[in-house]
Order: C-alpha cells, then structure tokens, then sequence
C-alpha cells in the first residue's frame, strides 16, 4: 500500500487487526514522510530508530485487541518521555532527559502505540504561532512561511501534513484548538482535570490541559478515550464517570439546543468569519438542532484576566528553573549571579516577559489590585457559561478572529498576538471542554474552524455534535506537498 | 499606570533575571502595553465576588502516607549540570 501515510488512525487500526498492514509497514511510511518533510521543522527531537524497532517487536507478537495497535505516533515537546529528550521548546531544557513517563503519553503507550519522536511548540507552550520555540519557526504545510499556529504547532503542521497520524497538545489558552484551526485539523481541549498533568512541563496549571489533534472526530474521540484517566499523581485529577467516546460516538444530536453567544461577535472580525460562523449555524440546523441566542456578558474581560492568572502561575512554575537541578547552567560570580544569568539566557523574550508580569502582579502592594482581581472576574466568567448551560447543551462559536497569518506578522506586537486566543481563553477560564473542527476555507484558501463548547464533564456530547457537523460540511484540505523535494 | 525603568529592575531582581538597560527599555515598553490591556479589568465592580481559585470543584483526596517509589538517587540526579557523588554543585555560598 503506497498511500499508509494518507489512511486516518481510525482506517490504520482497522487495517492492522485485520493484518492487512504490520506495524513496521505503517511506522517505516510515517517515518520516510517525516524524513522528507524537514523543512516543516514540526520535530525537535527524532526517535525512528527506535521507533522501528519497537514496531518489529510489535510484529513479533501483535496484541490486536489494543486500541492503538502498533500505531507510530509523534507527541508535543512538553510531554516528560522516559530517555528521550523532553525540551518544552526552550534552551534552559535543551538537555533534558526524562527519568519518568507523562501518564498520559503513558496511556498512549498501554494501548500499543510507538514513539517516533518529539514535536515542535513554543517555549514552554507560551505562544501562538510557535516563534518562540527555541528550536525555530514551524511552517505550516498549508502554504510556505504561514504559521502553523500555538502553541502546539510542530504537532497541528505534522497532524496536517500527516507526518503522524495523529497526536497529542496542550492547551493553556487555545494552543490546540487555535492550531487545529489554522491547520485545518481536529483539536479537542477536554474538561480540565480529565486528562492528568501529571509528567507535563507546567505553564500555567489551574488551565493547563491535554488532549488530542486529529484528521477528523472519530479519531480524535479514540484518542481522547485513551489519554483521559484518573490519575492519582495530579491533585486536580478529577475521579468522573468516563465513556467510551469512540464507541459511543453518533451523529443523532437532533433537538440538541446549541447556543451562538452575540459578544462572540467582536469589534473588527472579518467578514469571512463572520460568514463562517452563520454557515456553522446553518450546518447545526440541518442536523437538527435548535439554535438559542445567547449571552456571555463578561467575554471581552476574558483575555485581561488570562493574562493576569496565567504569568501569574507561570512565574511560579518557571521558578524550579535554577541551573541547579537540571536543564542549562549558565557560569556566575556566586550563586544570585548564576541563576539571574541561567534564566536571562536560558529562557527567551517572551517567556521572560511573562514572567516579569507574572511576579508583578503577584508582588508586594499589586496583588490585589490585579491578582485577586483577576481571580474575581474570573469567576464572572464562570458564572457566565453556567447561566448559560441552564439553557442550552453547547455553544458554537468561531475557532478563531482570523485564518493563518505569515511567519513574523505579528511578533513585534505581543498585544495582537494575544487576541488571536480571544475565543478560545475563555473556555480555559471557565474549566470547559471545547472542540474546534475545520469548516471552510477563506479567500486566501486557508482554513477556518469553528469551536465548539461544551459544559463539563460533557466530551462525549460536542464530540456527536463534532462529528455530525463534520459530515455536513464535508471539508478538503488543500495540501500539496509543496515542501517536498 | 505607568511601569518605569526602576519597577523593571526590581521585578527583573525578584525574577532573578538579569536585565541590562537595552533590554529594560524593551521590556518596559512591552510590559505598558501589555498593562494598559490588562487595566480594562478596572470597569468592572467586583467588591462582593468571591475569587476562583480552581474551576476543579472537588475536595483533595487523602491517600496513606507511604512510600511508593524509592532508591531515587540517581534518576534525581542524572540531569543536573554539576554534581559531585550524591551532591548538586553550586558557587561557593558560605565564606
């Protein structure tokens, strides 16, 4: 079979248990795809020497009755793996291995699937279009010098451009769905605390979660079956009733009440988003589900608020990144010298300028003008999506205010770079699962996604109205390979 | 509210991140900009809301005090920069 790399993970499964393709045949084809897609930049760190191994081994002596059976499959940088090199897409990390497993990728592993290596983000998921990786710019494989969006960009450009089958992110503020969306792909944000954060290299951790980036719904429903546990390593691990998404996915989400907030429809969004999302609505109807006009009165306050509470957590996260234990050391006078030199040079510009916000609002004489403040409307927000889901089973609104822009379009303005998230951050805000699924292309033929969000604890709802909406609207990536030779 | 070059220099000194004038110039612009964002917040009145400190509405639970996994030593080290047998190497601190 010449087209592996084009099967979805759904197709890959069925075709190994049905011995119709080995392992080793699927890992080599995934393997020779990213050998010749370098010019992506979607991998740190390769692993397909081993890769090939362990799907020998797998070919040995196959266990079919695996969810991921043999599958090769790439991961986002910021997944701590056993002996491979875990980076975050920082230099202060540059030369850190692992000692232990993320349990999620641990999960991942127990169900049969095959490292093949390290993907790109931005530094320490802090961004969103994967310029501030340290280990370069990722091209998005939808047209050259595009971003392939962030933070998890080496795995939405290697999900898009199938160097993988499928993958993992995280998503702080957007940096799953936003990348889905640029790339044309499936990104689900889950409730948080349904996957465990647990061997994840923390940014901002009351928001932080993982979940999968996917070709279509179905399989990014298995994967999510796969990662989500309870995990008693992680505090805020949440001990819920979990269903089998995959096997319970359907498309029967007639009398569904799906709710279009009006303060989605903010100042300066283009019309092709705008066109987009009444398309969306459009869709959802046909599939039956009745539409509720709805408010969320405190959305635009959303995007101040994460940028409070999220520096905050990270300041304080970041803090363990000394030169002492691990990670990169630079050599100083005594030690006040050593670290200020290690993080100066270890961490990049917008890292430390988080940071610098971050001890900001939480120092002396500050902190309750802005972080308890911000903790406040935080809760605003909240109550906002609650009052909500009184009246409605999800909300669809756009992924994103724009489709993918070029690489350095916006990096001298970090402010505009922020509003990228500003649909995405405040389901992060409020703890909410969120899905974004392509659903068009605009002028420029670059695609567009629209978001889907649930309340908590409900994956297994928007991913049917996913997956029902994904049939109506029956959309093609346009990729053409450009980047290889 | 304005973040002047001396407020850099001591957040930069709480942060442990050394700053040299170039860079404080920078980081003070960005920062200005990035505050004037963030003051939006103040139109809001929020004297009687109580904060959220975790969406996670669950109690923590209470595991037996035992040890699950020992003889850590070498995997605690293996990562650092400068170690010396069991010991994480630092600059002289004590004269």
């Amino acid at each position: 079979m010449s087209d592996i790399t084009k099967q979805s993970l759904s197709e890959l499964v069925e075709n190994i248990k049905g011995k119709k393709l080995s392992s080793s045949e699927v890992t080599k084809a995934f393997v020779e795809r990213s050998e010749k897609s370098k010019e992506l930049n979607a991998y740190i760190t390769e692993d397909y020497a081993n890769a090939l191994n362990k799907a020998k081994k797998f070919d040995e002596k196959p266990n079919l009755d695996l969810k991921l059976p043999g599958i090769p499959m790439a991961v986002k940088d910021l997944f701590c793996t056993r002996d491979l090199r875990t980076t975050a897409g920082s230099k202060i990390l540059n030369n850190f291995v692992p000692t232990y497993e993320s349990t999620v990728t641990q999960n991942i592993w127990n169900e049969g699937a095959i490292l093949m290596g390290k993907l790109n983000c931005d530094e320490f998921a802090m961004g969103s279009s994967n310029e501030t990786s340290f280990f370069g710019n990722v091209q998005n494989p939808i047209d050259k010098n595009l971003v392939p969006g962030g933070s998890s960009g080496g795995s939405s450009s290697a999900v898009a451009a199938q160097l993988t089958p499928i993958t993992i992110g995280t998503d702080t503020g957007g940096s799953i769905r936003q990348p889905a969306s640029f790339t044309g792909t499936v990104g689900l944000k889950p409730t948080y605390g349904s996957c465990s954060r647990y061997g994840i290299v923390a940014f901002a951790s009351s928001l932080d979660q993982a979940g999968p980036m996917a070709q279509n719904v179905k399989d990014c429903a298995l994967l999510q079956e796969v990662i989500s546990t309870y995990d008693e390593k992680d505090s805020t691990s949440i001990d819920f009733k979990r269903n089998e998404y995959s096997k319970e996915l359907t498309k029967d989400i007639k009398g569904k009440k799906i709710g279009i907030p009006k303060e989605y429809r903010v100042d300066g969004m283009p019309k092709e988003i705008e066109d987009l999302w009444k398309k969306g609505i459009e869709y959802a109807e046909d599939c039956g589900a009745e539409i509720i006009d709805i408010s969320l009165p405190h959305t635009n306050y959303a995007l101040p608020t994460y940028y409070i509470v999220a520096p905050a957590e990270a300041s304080s996260n970041l803090a363990r990144y000394d030169g002492v234990k691990y990670g990169f050391r630079a050599e100083g006078e005594n030690l006040i010298d050593m670290y200020e030199k290690t993080r100066s040079e270890g961490f990049g510009a917008e890292v430390q300028r988080r940071i610098m916000i971050g001890t900001y609002v939480l120092s002396s004489g500050y902190y309750d003008a802005y972080y308890l403040k911000a903790q406040k409307v935080r809760k605003l927000i909240k109550n906002d999506f609650d009052d909500a889901f009184k009246k409605v089973d999800a909300i669809l609104t756009p992924s994103t205010p724009s489709s993918a822009f070029k690489i350095g379009e916006k990096t001298n303005d970090p402010v505009s770079m922020y509003l990228n998230d500003i649909f995405t951050v405040p389901v992060n805000l409020a703890g909410l699962p969120g899905i974004s699924i392509p659903a068009g292309h605009d002028a420029k033929g670059y695609p567009l996604g629209l978001q889907i969000i649930g309340k908590a604890f409900d994956e297994q709802n928007i991913l049917n109205i996913a997956y029902a909406m994904e049939e109506k609207i029956n959309f093609k990536n346009n990729i053409t390979d450009w980047w290889i030779k | 509210m304005s973040i002047d070059l001396k407020t850099i220099k001591h957040i930069s000194k709480l942060s442990r991140i050394s700053v040299d004038e170039k860079k404080a110039e920078k980081l003070a612009g960005d920062l200005n900009s990035i505050f004037n964002f963030i003051e939006k917040l103040n139109e809001l009145k929020t004297d009687n809301i109580e904060p959220l400190t975790s969406v996670a509405e669950t109690t923590l639970k209470l595991r037996s005090d035992e040890v699950k996994s020992k003889n850590l030593r070498d995997q605690v080290i293996k990562n650092s920069p400068k170690e010396n047998e069991d010991y994480f190497v630092v600059p002289k601190v004590i004269e």
